[in-house]
């Protein structure tokens, strides 16, 4: 027969296991796995340049609903002349399964540095848009997103 | 089947800002998702879209998994001469659809 004693230790390991269990299907390093994967697709685009602040504009709504399509805007001040224009635009996630989320090739054809399009956001977190100019200089802007409905909950809990 | 719409002005003065709204029908499928039995759907996703205006590439663009299903891009472009646009998108799976847009500018 079973004791009262007996039983507490057994229910305590038992929810012990399962705990556990829940704790291997989520990768304990996944944050700093994700900030690695940033900086390094940051380095890909920008390489040793300094990023400066400003010129930029990126335009996301604050509050995110549904992070499955979410409106993003980016515009660059440039005059977009054949000897003054922007080159490249990038948009680069902290906390999406893969950090990189769009990337435009243009020049002076394009009239104004603008994009416009949809994206998936899997978290709250802060999204960062970066510009290269004809002279080889970075331009960045960031924008902190709250969302309340990750775009990939078929990925768990992130 | 694979279709892609383009919206933009059908003419315009020479030197205008021509803006252009894309969009392709694509379920951009990020190789993220799992089946219901736990296996992990492909990637299927539209890699890259290009314009070119008479032949010459004035906007392109590099797509990753992040960008949403049907993906709408809109850009912008300077008239210079009346001719054809043309579109380009590109994807995994081989696929590729093609889009042409007129213009005349004056």
């Amino acid at each position: 027969m079973t004791t009262r004693r007996e039983f507490l230790i057994l229910a305590g390991t038992a929810s012990l296991g399962v705990a556990a269990d829940a704790r291997a299907q989520l990768d304990p390093n996944l944050a700093a796995k994700r900030k690695t994967a940033f900086e390094e697709a940051l380095r890909r685009v920008v390489g040793d340049a300094q990023v400066k602040h400003g010129r930029v504009k990126l335009q996301l709504p604050p509050l995110i609903d549904n992070g499955n399509s979410v409106p993003l805007s980016v515009a660059v001040e440039s005059p977009m002349t054949e000897a003054d224009h922007v080159r490249a635009i990038h948009v680069l996630t902290e906390k999406n399964p893969l950090p990189d989320v769009v990337g435009v090739r243009l020049g002076p054809r394009a009239g104004r540095a603008t994009l416009a399009t949809r994206v998936r956001l899997a978290d709250t977190q802060t999204v960062t848009a970066i510009a290269q100019m004809s002279d080889g200089s970075f331009w960045s802007d960031t924008a902190e997103v709250v969302v309340t409905l990750s775009a990939c909950l078929e990925e768990g809990l992130i | 089947m694979a279709r892609a719409v383009v919206t933009m002005a059908p003419q315009a003065r020479r030197g205008e800002i021509v803006e252009i709204k894309t969009l392709a029908q694509h379920t951009m499928e990020t190789g993220f998702r799992r089946t219901q039995t736990g296996e992990l759907i492909p990637r299927d996703i539209i890699r890259t879209f290009t314009c070119t205006y008479n032949g010459v590439e004035v906007y392109r663009v590099d797509l990753h998994p992040a960008i949403s299903a049907n993906p709408l891009i809109a850009f912008t472009t300077v008239a210079t001469e009346s001719g054809m646009l043309s579109f380009q998108w590109v994807g995994d799976n081989g696929y590729a659809v093609t889009e042409i847009a007129p213009i005349r500018v004056e």
